[in-house]
């Protein structure tokens, strides 16, 4: 999934929806759609920004790419490096904890050979741990993609696995659907 | 049975659609503000209901509205803050995935109330899914009149967009919402000036929690008065709390304020008591911000009153022996859960999670993750708890905007209400080894700390 080449362009879509984006906000203050073009930017770059693909966001946006890479290195939905076709977030902070996030990362640990931050040699999975994603209620759980998977445990974390290795899960997209289809 | 006010209706099938939310009474309150109210009757309303921010801070929404410049010729702004990161907090979520409707409605009211034509939604990015209900939405009111130009032929004109984020707790605090919506990193400002005066693009501009803004909604149907009959003292209408952690039911409940945290805790309306049989321990009432209480003064203040879910008693006692409503995010611990340990990933977050502008937070979170890393390990030593307490004291206050407050209580309370739990994990190094992060094999929660604990509170 990751591009090799120092190339990137951004999809005939994507570039429609960019246009779209900056009629939301007034004269000049285009800069304003930066946060959800780079979403789109690393979801056609397989998952995370490189250089080239910042700065493609730079033309674009008629920004100077350093207003791009501080904003990219801020926000940590930002991937600066390559990840793997399944990013698996685990939420880790107290609420999560108190219900046994930790035992889900020592199992996706265990099961990936993998620890946190790392990607599997296939390039299947990266497992990243996350503060807290606002499911507290449904702990644990992780986002994998657009949608959150909850109340988990080993045996659903088993299952999932062999969902994503099937190409049974959906990530979903950032696109908006009118724009999808 | 208690009164819902805004999730009444949130389980109606096919709710999220505009053919569903307009048959049970949706817009309504548009229709009464714009065609039968001035924007002044509308913040007077509001005022009148007393209705308090819902994001934490539960500041006076009307009082807010009112400090709004109002300069000739120059734009004013609406956001809404559904930002929503506080650990604990799930509320506003729920609300926008089941009735985004009563979001958006609240938001024509409110937008028409401060002079606003262009508003703003900006939620969190990992809430991506909830983008997409939004503006799904948001795009059916537009075809149906409620957006746009000259809505309901008044004149008045609207449009509104969802902006999201991308992985940032500090952009919940108002002032880094408004750079991160300018598409800038979400460092905050110094205040003064306030937003009220200059916010958004220079603009004077409110920012208001999604419940908040939704709240406007029953506020303007009913009136502000019968909205303020709910409630006790300056805790008026209903709240939605997201309770977590140790119970049996976790999920979001609206509450009318004033009910008891007893009975939200243990009757099955709520939260329908602890698993296992197992006993309380302690509890955030509030969002990981704010001090975590033990069992015995949740429930009852210093002076052996009755704790009630309002702000005022919440926060009685003060930080000695109270805590406050914050955002709502009810955390609870059982008596197998380690306190070391859960302050440990709440500074841990809060490290993470700290722009790094102000040397106090970004320094200060990043000790208190250390010293309190090492006690959970084992490694610790008798003088890192006052160390704690010291570093704490140096960030609170000493910052441009409330993280740092938020980084320094919680700590400083687990110290002062569980100083011998930390001393036990220098004491036995050991044993609060055997349910560390990450080391395989050993996964077994805190049970003699925690026992040794709530025996020491009871």
């Amino acid at each position: 999934m990751t591009p090799t080449s120092n190339e990137f362009r951004f999809s005939e879509a994507a570039l429609a929806e960019i246009a779209d984006l900056r009629t939301r906000f007034p004269e000049g203050k285009h800069k304003s759609a930066l946060l959800r073009t780079l979403h789109l930017a690393q979801e056609e770059n397989g998952g995370w920004l490189s250089v080239p693909a910042m700065d493609r966001v730079a033309e674009v946006l008629d920004l100077k790419p350093i207003e791009v890479y501080e904003v990219a290195t801020f926000y940590t939905m930002y991937n600066l490096k390559p990840v793997g076709k399944y990013l698996l977030e685990v939420c880790r902070t107290g609420p999560c904890y108190a219900c046994g996030s930790h035992r889900i990362v020592a199992h996706l640990e265990e099961k990936l050979g993998i620890h946190d931050g790392e990607t599997t040699p296939d390039g299947m999975f990266t497992l990243k741990t996350v503060e807290c994603l606002g499911a507290c209620g449904y702990a644990p759980m992780m986002q994998v993609g657009e949608f959150f998977h909850e109340f988990l445990d080993e045996a659903k974390i088993d299952q999932f696995i062999a969902d994503c290795r099937a190409g049974k899960i959906d990530v979903g997209t950032w696109r908006q659907s009118r724009f999808a289809q | 049975m208690s009164r819902k006010l805004l999730l009444e209706n949130a389980h109606i099938e096919g709710i999220r659609t505009y053919e569903v939310y307009r048959k049970h009474g949706g817009y309504r309150s548009v229709e009464k503000a714009l065609k039968t109210m001035t924007p002044d009757e509308l913040v007077e309303e509001v005022k009148k209901s007393g209705l308090r921010g819902r994001g934490g801070a539960g500041f006076p929404t009307g009082m807010k509205w009112s400090f709004l410049a109002k300069p000739e010729g120059v734009p004013r702004y609406l956001c809404c803050n559904a930002d929503e990161s506080e650990p604990g907090t799930f509320k506003d979520r729920y609300l926008m995935e089941f009735i985004p409707h009563l979001l958006i409605e609240g938001m024509i009211v409110s937008s028409f109330a401060l002079g606003c034509n262009t508003s703003y939604i900006y939620i969190r990015g990992e809430y991506r899914w909830v983008v997409r209900i939004l503006e799904k939405a948001i795009a059916e009111a537009y075809a149906n009149g409620w957006l746009g130009q000259n809505i309901l032929g008044t004149g008045y004109s609207l449009d509104l967009y969802v902006t999201p984020g991308a992985g940032a707790y500090i952009c919940g605090e108002e002032t880094a919402l408004i750079e991160s919506l300018e598409g800038k990193r979400g460092n905050p400002r110094m205040k003064p000036p306030f937003p009220a005066v200059k916010g958004l693009w220079q603009s004077p501009t409110v920012v208001n929690n999604v419940e908040s803004i939704a709240a406007v909604v029953p506020i303007v149907n009913d009136g502000g008065e019968e909205y303020a009959k709910i409630g006790v003292g300056r805790s008026t209408g209903t709240k939605l709390i997201s309770a977590c952690g140790n119970i049996n039911k976790p999920g979001v409940y609206e509450i009318e304020m004033g009910i008891s945290v007893e009975e939200f805790i243990y009757s099955d309306q709520y939260c329908g008591g602890i698993p296992k049989g197992k006993r309380l321990k302690a509890c955030v009432p509030g969002g990981s911000s704010v001090p975590i209480l033990p069992a015995d003064l949740l429930l009852k203040t210093a002076n052996g009153d009755q704790r009630l879910m309002t702000y005022e008693s919440l926060a009685d006692g003060g930080f000695v022996s109270g805590s406050m409503l914050g955002s709502g995010g009810f955390i609870v611990y059982d008596e197998d859960q380690c306190i070391v340990r859960n302050t440990w990933t709440f500074a841990r977050f809060y490290h993470h999670e700290s722009c790094g502008q102000c040397s106090p937070c970004r320094e200060g979170t990043g000790w208190l993750e250390k010293v309190l890393n090492r006690l959970e390990h084992g490694q610790g030593r008798m003088h890192d708890i006052d160390l704690l307490v010291d570093v704490a004291k140096k960030i609170e206050g000493n910052t441009i905007c409330p993280l740092g407050d938020a980084a320094a209580w919680p700590v400083a309370a687990a110290v002062r209400h569980f100083r011998d739990e930390f001393e036990w994990h220098v004491r036995e190094p050991q044993k609060s080894l055997t349910h560390s992060f990450g080391i395989k094999g050993e996964l077994v929660p805190s049970t003699t700390a925690g026992i040794e604990t709530a025996v020491a509170h009871h």
